[in-house]
């Protein structure tokens, strides 16, 4: 079994992961408890993208269900050396891990390999298509505050074509009959997203997407996807940069999310990263819990 | 020697609009009145036997990535798909932007291609869009037309002078129509899709202000320019537009552009990775429309053979393109004949009249004291697709395990057969 995206996981499998997460988190205690779910696997984090949160996150999660964990980060394999995408994860394959995790620049990785390896493959990030277990721990920090999704009005501000996040968060929220707002500078949000999934609508005007909304997921500027110059940060901030005052135009109880690294004082002001309604790092947090019951139902 | 009678068979003739059953007479390679005695005979009843059909879009990759394809493997796969002269685009390596290397390429098409091998030459030097190929001396040495394609020449000017340097030579211009700046870095089709996939787009406005920007050179230099695998529904609209103008202009569509949709790319497959990329249904349908209107003027393949490591690769590292020789008849007959969209004689036109009206070339008929090219087909029969059985060097296809109804029987290159099925 692969997780490849959200886009066509039911949303029974979807609730089911959810569910088994909560068993996971460590609530008030001083650590992530101990199982022995996966005792003599191994799992493979393949990383052909710089990550710290996503990665960590993955091998923490193997190692407290009792798999070895074992992260390979690109530049330091075989990949510089001219080594086929193909050549290498068959390669790995031969060393016999009961999964890997991935994440690669390019839309599609993930599917193309899974298509010609027998190994299960979660898709930790690829491209500007899918990014699964962030949707899913986004989710499971709403629902620690919110009873249900259904009815929610969730706005995604932000560099929209570009992410990953946004659309694996888009599909997600559809299934369960949120209303979800895109939000972005016109280059950033191509018209087609309003079709992407039902209950989605776009907007390019900051306080139209807060307005009402229960939750404010802010995205970072990619720059490194970006192939052209991008506005000046101090113009985005200005019309896309969420600040203090905007929260008064959200619902009184409103959760600002991000899925990280956050840039302080380019997409949200330090006021608000730093705020109450913050649950960014509720989300780190939550993303060690779902991760393990991702594994827990790819592996076991 | 190479004398045939073929007998029974329906002919179809667009150049005489001739379609009915009677015998055609090969003697010597030639199409003539009567055969004597004792000439062998090919038994054509129930088939379609039409003039040799020319594909005037395919990459034969010899010069320089024989690893490929080769012009003699390129024209096995031609003769497997029905076609008895193909054109080759110039984008080998070296490019074919001068005499030497047009010349290269018609004595390794004697030697070695069972059909009948025409080349394309570069408009400029490289095909890298700055200064003007040897095409004077390229024409001498067998050239039909000019062509960056692939690599389209975005610099205005320069195709200004390349259109009026083929008008003085009578020679047609045909242009990949891609604006670089709107494409730069897509990997198919901008719109639903892309966004959903999370690819980059190539707009159909890439296409479009390339068509438009030709048509109007063409017009102030009297060119013949010819639009190559059509994509869109505004290019298909200006061409029309520049026929009823009076232009000399003309476009060939693609199998795969009247097809496919760009909803197949789904699961990132590569065999669906091409330029033009796949459109949308509104693209689709407009190009299935230029085909029965006459604003198209022929089918093309656009054969472009990758070798099996270079499409196993991330989607956005895939090269651009699929082969399409063998599969093209089969195709068109379903998407287009089979639905009643056009005749049997349309589609005789698009693969033979059609292209060689566009190339000013004296084949597609089969008027007697001409070389006897023959195509001939089964509207009818099943048969299944198998990319591995393929005459082709490579096997990048979408249409693997595809069954078809209708396909070739045989192929007849100066009245002897190269190929059957």
């Amino acid at each position: 079994m692969n997780l490849l995206g959200i886009e066509h996981l039911e949303r029974s499998e979807i609730e089911a992961i959810l569910e088994r997460s909560k068993h996971f988190q460590p609530l008030a205690g001083q650590s992530f408890q101990r199982f022995d779910t996966l005792r003599g696997m191994m799992v493979v984090n393949l990383f052909f993208e710089a990550s710290t949160r996503t990665r960590t996150s993955f091998e923490i999660a193997a190692k407290r269900l009792g798999a070895e964990a074992l992260s390979i980060t690109a530049s330091g394999s075989s990949v510089s050396k001219g080594e086929s995408l193909v050549d290498t994860l068959n390669t790995l394959g031969a060393m016999r891990p009961q999964a890997i995790v991935m994440r690669h620049a390019a839309s599609g990785a993930p599917h193309f390999l899974a298509r010609h390896l027998p190994i299960p493959i979660i898709n930790a990030g690829d491209g500007t298509h899918e990014h699964p277990t962030q949707a899913l721990l986004d989710a499971r920090t709403i629902l620690d505050q919110r009873p249900s999704l259904e009815g929610l009005r969730v706005a995604i501000i932000g560099d929209i074509a570009h992410s990953r996040v946004a659309r694996s968060n888009v599909h997600l929220l559809s299934k369960f009959g949120a209303q979800t707002v895109l939000c972005g500078p016109a280059s950033l949000l191509p018209r087609e997203l309003g079709q992407l999934a039902s209950g989605v609508t776009l907007t390019n005007s900051i306080r139209e997407a807060i307005e009402d909304a229960d939750v404010i997921m802010m995205l970072r500027v990619q720059l490194e996807r970006q192939h052209e110059v991008p506005m000046s940060a101090g113009e985005y901030f200005q019309f896309f940069g969420l600040r203090l005052e905007h929260l008064a135009l959200a619902k009184p109880h409103a959760m600002v999310m991000h899925p990280g690294p956050i840039n302080r004082g380019r997409e949200l002001s330090s006021e608000v990263a730093d705020s109450q309604r913050s649950v960014i790092l509720n989300q780190v947090e939550n993303g060690i819990a779902v991760r393990m019951a991702v594994l827990e139902r790819v592996l076991a | 020697m190479n004398s045939l009678v073929i007998r029974n068979g329906r002919v179809l003739d667009p150049a005489t609009g001739f379609d009915g059953v009677r015998d055609i007479s090969i003697l010597d390679g030639i199409f003539a009145e009567s055969a004597p005695d004792g000439t062998p005979e090919f038994d054509a009843r129930g088939l379609i036997v039409a003039p040799g059909f020319i594909d005037m879009h395919v990459h034969l990759r010899e010069p320089g990535m024989e690893h490929a394809e080769t012009i003699d493997s390129g024209a096995r796969a031609a003769a497997a798909g029905g076609f008895t002269t193909i054109c080759c685009m110039p984008n080998t390596s070296p490019v074919n932007d001068s005499a030497t290397v047009t010349s290269y390429i018609v004595s390794r098409a004697k030697q070695s291609a069972i059909v009948n091998v025409l080349p394309i030459g570069a408009i400029t030097k490289g095909s890298a869009g700055e200064e003007l190929a040897a095409i004077g001396s390229m024409k001498k040495a067998g050239i039909v037309a000019i062509s960056d394609d692939g690599r389209p020449v975005m610099n205005s000017r320069v195709m200004r002078r390349a259109m009026e340097f083929a008008r003085a030579l009578d020679l047609p211009v045909i242009d990949h129509c891609e604006d670089l700046n709107l494409s730069a870095g897509g990997d198919m089709h901008e719109g639903m899709m892309s966004t959903r996939l999370g690819l980059r787009g190539i707009p159909s406005s890439s296409e479009d202000v390339m068509v438009a920007r030709d048509i109007i050179l063409a017009e102030t230099t009297g060119a013949r320019y010819h639009v190559a695998h059509i994509s869109t529904r505004h290019a298909v609209a200006m061409v029309a537009f520049a026929k009823s103008r009076g232009l000399r202009v003309t476009a060939e569509t693609t199998p795969h552009h009247f097809v496919l949709h760009d909803k197949e790319l789904h699961d990132y497959d590569s065999n669906y990775k091409m330029k033009p990329p796949l459109r949308c249904e509104a693209d689709v349908d407009a190009v299935i429309e230029g085909v029965v209107s006459g604003a198209i003027d022929a089918i093309a393949t656009d054969h472009a053979p990758h070798a099996g490591n270079d499409k196993m690769q991330e989607f956005e590292r895939c090269p651009f393109g699929i082969t399409g020789l063998e599969t093209a008849i089969g195709l068109s007959l379903e998407a287009l004949v089979h639905t009643g969209k056009i005749s049997l004689m349309r589609l005789v036109e698009l693969f033979t009249t059609g292209p060689a009206r566009v190339l000013g070339l004296s084949c597609g008929t089969l008027t007697n004291g001409s070389p006897a090219d023959v195509t001939i087909f089964d509207p009818e029969r099943s048969w299944i697709y198998d990319v591995n059985q393929s005459q082709s060097k490579s096997r990048n296809s979408p249409f693997n395990q595809k069954l078809f109804r209708g396909g070739p029987k045989a192929t007849i290159v100066s009245g002897r057969v190269v190929w059957a099925a």
